[in-house]
């Protein structure tokens, strides 16, 4: 029988490095990447608590659906920052400060 | 300490080493691949942990899908040619501290709860987890399950229409 506490230990560490990306990068692409590490430390930290009722299987399955969602987003993110980058010419958030028509 | 255990704590490791290692590399190729790593060892994790057909959807999903649209994605926003995609930093110390500020009130908070959960369940009834989920999406979970169908089909309709190459005005008038 493993022990839970490594698990719990590794969702917060992954939250926090995933929330670390999101805060000092500076491309968007790599801030996608730092939200889908955030989001796999929410799956993490579901299937360790799914073993608190392990006949049940809700942990497992909400975490089927996060990863439904997280897919949703990254093929949207993706897109939207390729045409960010065909119009502007740049994939980094802090050049682009409005969404306009170029003058 | 028995070989399982060992295996475990090696993918513990891994994840948390390649995690870590994207907030020090420049080269966003190289951060895809890291994270690429990170999953596949989350893989191993959750098969290890009972979630077998979790570990699967990950592999194919994340590791097979997710990462490739990233991959192309960042071949394709490449500014100039034959030079790395690289990514610069702002906002350390804030980030930083609010990075490990999180952290350390997660585990202080998981260090003073105590865990007794039941043991786990026998070898015997181990290898029906992929079965049962299967039967429990399509009874009690059917209505999410169509829903996330719908949400899939909208969100790459969607992003299929953002980003294709189309002539706006603003191209005709250029």
């Amino acid at each position: 029988m493993l022990p839970i506490e490594p698990l719990l230990y590794l969702s917060a560490f992954l939250f926090s490095v995933g929330l670390i990306v999101v805060f000092t990068k500076r491309n968007a692409i790599v801030i996608l990447l730092g939200i889908e590490l955030m989001l796999n430390g929410a799956n993490l930290n579901l299937v360790a608590f799914n073993r608190a009722q392990p006949e049940l299987f809700d942990g497992q399955i909400f975490a089927l659906f996060v990863i439904v969602v997280a897919v949703c987003e990254t093929a949207v993110g993706m897109a939207i920052v390729l045409r960010v980058y065909h119009f502007y010419g740049t994939s980094v958030p802090d050049q682009i400060s409005e969404l306009k028509e170029k003058p | 300490m028995t070989l399982f255990t060992i295996i475990f704590y090696f993918f513990v490791g891994l994840t948390a080493l390649s995690s870590v290692s994207i907030l020090f590399v420049r080269n966003v190729l190289y951060a895809a691949l890291l994270l690429i790593i990170c999953l596949l060892s989350l893989a191993g994790i959750y098969i290890m942990t009972g979630a077998e057909f979790l570990a699967i959807t990950q592999i194919l999903i994340y590791a097979g899908g997710v990462l490739v649209l990233i991959i192309f994605g960042i071949m394709l926003t490449g500014r100039v040619m034959g030079k790395p995609l690289e990514v610069d930093h702002k906002n350390i110390f804030i980030g930083t501290l609010v990075g490990l500020g999180f952290f350390f009130l997660l585990s202080y908070a998981i260090n003073l709860t105590a865990f007794n959960f039941p043991a786990s369940p026998s070898d015997a009834d181990q290898h029906q987890h992929v079965g049962k989920i299967g039967v429990l999406i399509m009874s009690d979970y059917v209505a999410p399950f169509e829903l996330a169908g719908i949400l899939l089909l909208i969100s790459l309709v969607g992003a299929a229409v953002i980003a294709s190459f189309t002539k706006t005005k603003n191209n005709v008038a250029d």
